[in-house]
């Protein structure tokens, strides 16, 4: 039976394995709940406990995906309706799962490489008294992260959004007993509302335009829509994948978001919410497939999101905020791809999945380090751990290797085809792409060598040594995976353009170049960053305190003024405004009833005097009455 | 027959009352200014009566003097009690009625 089409194919109803695709949503689901609100005794096998729901849950999806290799092509999108959750008149709003080719690709990286995040997790985690609440807001992460990918409706899909982004504020701000801490999460929370403020304006949209929120009743209603219409859903929800995805206006929380653990950071980053809103963008592909400048806006958010990480990324000392200028820069070429349409969706998705091994492994690395160093985070703290931290810096190296783009390591496969679909669509995008490679190329050379070479110039109290093998084990699997991950993504049994392709579409642009000479004029301006880097920080002895920098460098730091232009354009006139406001309220509002009270009040003390309990005084004023009458009354008689 | 002269003396003895009332401080005299504000009236309704030669007038007249007595015997049961209490028939001692 077929229930409509989505992308290109048909949906065809569960069976099978595919009836309990909801499991894979409700294990880690389950494991958030008896790790919440179950005993403090549980905390002993806090371990087992934690990674059981994510392992289990990979398991599903990896079940779900050999079962989806055994169909053809074209059926491979299943839906599993679960049951209704309300009808109004004609808005009927069913829960149910997608589980299509571009859903069981992100449920394989989030509970793959979520559950190495959380193995991991084991080790890094394993002196924190609260170690239990932490592994709990993950499997709660876990579990919102799928339920966004797989729903197979917006509203439902919302509710896994709002889920992600509290599980993400509750993680940030697991150590709310620093200031900083709680100020991040904060930040996060109230910026990611601007972005669900689009995105919940898109769903009302939706519901306005086609009556339906359910992705059965969208896209094929969205050829017919008008353009209008189209361009503001699309741009709604370009708002509501910026918050999400921290893409530019909305990428100033992700900086300060380095203030939560640093297994937190790398399932942000690499498994989910940073990812959410690419895949949204390519879920409404429909939609933009008739919105030619939403697409456009898409593209430009993505360049210079792309440059702006990057950049920012050259100047930080802190090896977290480094990396988290580095994921907004690969995220942000995410979004350029999901911005040229059915040309680049699969691109972005394949970049998105290796970015996903390379960053969790770079994040991961970096924690290893902190780990062995007594939480220090400066990298000018750092320097010639490669000798005492082997593993470490060995698999931190192929993390290294992956997102600059040498062959063969993963991203750069995904990250050329990028570049050579942005050049095939807009020469402007493509010149952006291929910049912010070479600025990749020089921060990732930057942290490394700050942190692996050089001379040692660490604390006095510093000692550093390997982290324990519950936290190398997973550093393995993800460097393998970010060795070998590109290419067996791209080429194994048709790669995943041919695996995409009946939900994204496809679209192959001719290259004016060949692809080979484009190849290496992206490998020539990569190898220039690293040489310039090497120039800067592998020649010469590096100071222990930053100098005072160029304006370029003094900028970066400051995140390019995001936070600054944020406080003068938002903050202060929205508190002049609440001010003036209050003021309106105590001196207009207030002041109106409180004013009439004693206006009361005073006549009536006024009025009081009369009242004097004298006898005569009254009697005096009974007869001047009188008089007032019997003249009264002369009056009107007389004429 | 011309009412002038009765309008006249119970006008004066209206006034002599009323300004007793508002004057005296003694309850029993001002009580007995009332009386005489009361019997002012009564002789204008009188003079009235006679004057248009039927008996409406002496009948409020009566009226006024059963009401008048009811009064003295209410009133004055109160000022026996107030100065019993207070040992003063003044009527300003008594001004605790008041806001």
């Amino acid at each position: 039976m077929t229930l409509g089409e989505i992308g290109e194919q048909t949906v065809s109803t569960a069976g099978g394995v595919f009836s309990a695709a909801w499991l894979l949503i409700v294990f880690p689901l389950i494991g958030a709940a008896a790790l919440l609100l179950g005993s403090r005794r549980l905390d002993r096998a806090y371990g087992v406990l934690g990674c059981m729901a994510p392992l289990a849950s990979f398991v599903v999806a990896a079940a779900l995906f050999v079962a989806m290799l055994g169909r053809e092509p074209e059926q491979r999108a299943i839906s599993v309706p679960l049951y209704d959750l309300f009808a109004v008149g004609d808005y009927q709003v069913g829960v149910g799962l997608l589980v299509d080719q571009l859903s069981i690709a992100f449920s394989l990286l989030i509970t793959g490489v979520g559950s190495l995040i959380h193995v991991y997790s084991i080790g890094y985690m394993a002196h924190d008294e609260n170690r239990q609440r932490f592994f709990g807001y993950l499997n709660l992460f876990v579990a919102a992260m799928l339920l966004l990918v797989l729903a197979d409706d917006y509203l439902v899909l919302y509710v896994g959004w709002e889920g992600v982004g509290l599980a993400s504020y509750l993680l940030i701000g697991f150590w709310q007993h620093k200031d900083s801490a709680a100020v991040a999460a904060k930040k996060a929370f109230v910026v990611n509302r601007v972005g669900d403020f689009g995105m919940s304006l898109a769903v009302m949209s939706m519901v306005v335009v086609f009556g339906t929120t359910a992705f059965a009743g969208v896209f094929p209603a969205a050829a017919d829509a008008s353009e209008g219409w189209l361009i503001a859903i699309g741009l709604l929800l370009l708002l509501g994948a910026c918050g999400k995805s921290a893409q530019f206006p909305l990428q100033s929380w992700l900086l300060d978001a380095m203030e939560g653990p640093t297994p937190v950071s790398a399932l942000i980053h690499a498994a989910t919410m940073v990812t959410a809103g690419v895949y949204l963008v390519v879920r409404s592909a429909a939609i933009y497939a008739g919105a030619e400048p939403a697409q456009t806006a898409v593209v430009v958010v993505g360049t210079i999101t792309a440059l702006m990480g990057a950049i920012i990324g050259c100047a930080k000392d802190d090896i977290k905020k480094a990396l988290a200028g580095s994921t907004m820069s690969q995220i942000g070429y995410m979004m350029l791809a999901a911005g040229l349409g059915p040309a680049g969706y699969a691109f972005a998705i394949f970049h998105l999945l290796t970015h996903g091994f390379f960053k969790a492994e770079l994040f991961l690395g970096a924690g290893s380090v902190m780990h062995g160093m007594n939480d220090e985070v400066d990298m000018r703290r750092y320097g010639g751990l490669r000798t005492v931290m082997r593993t470490t810096y060995v698999t931190f190296a192929a993390g290294y290797l992956a997102i600059i783009g040498i062959p063969p390591f993963a991203g750069f496969f995904s990250k050329d085809s990028i570049i050579e679909a942005a050049f095939a669509n807009n020469f402007v995008a493509g010149l952006g792409a291929l910049v912010g490679a070479g600025i990749t190329g020089f921060y990732m050379t930057r942290v490394m060598l700050m942190t692996f070479f050089g001379e040692r110039r660490w604390a006095p109290d510093a000692h550093p040594h390997e982290s324990p093998s519950v936290m190398t084990v997973p550093l393995w699997i993800l460097a393998g995976l970010s060795l070998v991950g590109g290419a067996a993504l791209l080429y194994v049994g048709g790669g995943i353009v041919q695996w995409l392709e009946p939900v994204t579409g496809e679209e192959h642009v001719e290259l004016g170049i060949p692809v080979w000479a484009m190849t290496l004029v992206i490998l020539a301006v990569v190898l220039v960053g690293v040489a310039v880097a090497w120039q800067i920080f592998g020649r010469q002895p590096l100071p222990v305190t930053a100098p005072a920098g160029s304006p370029v460098t003094v900028a970066a730091r400051r995140d390019l003024y995001g936070d600054a232009v944020n406080e003068a354009v938002f903050m202060r006139p929205g508190q002049y405004l609440t001010r003036s406001l209050v003021y309106v309220d105590n001196r207009g509002v207030d002041g109106a009833v409180v004013g009439t009270a004693s206006a009361v009040g005073q006549f009536s003390s006024r009025l009081r005097r009369w009242q004097t309990g004298f006898v005569r005084s009254y009697a005096l004023s009974m007869l001047a009455g009188a008089a007032v009458v019997v003249i009264a009354m002369l009056l009107v008689r007389l004429p | 027959m011309s009412p002038t002269p009765y309008l006249v003396l119970a006008s004066i003895l209206f006034t002599i009352g009323g300004t007793g009332v508002l004057l005296r401080r003694n309850a029993l005299v001002a009580f007995m200014s009332v009386e005489l504000m009361l019997n002012a009236c009564n002789l204008a309704f009188v003079a009235f009566a006679r004057m248009h030669g039927d008996i409406d007038g002496q009948v409020a007249a009566f009226f006024v003097m059963v009401v008048a007595a009811a009064e003295v015997v209410v009133g004055l049961a109160i000022i026996v009690t107030i100065f019993r209490t207070r040992r003063s028939a003044s009527v300003d001692d008594a001004s605790l009625l008041k806001l």
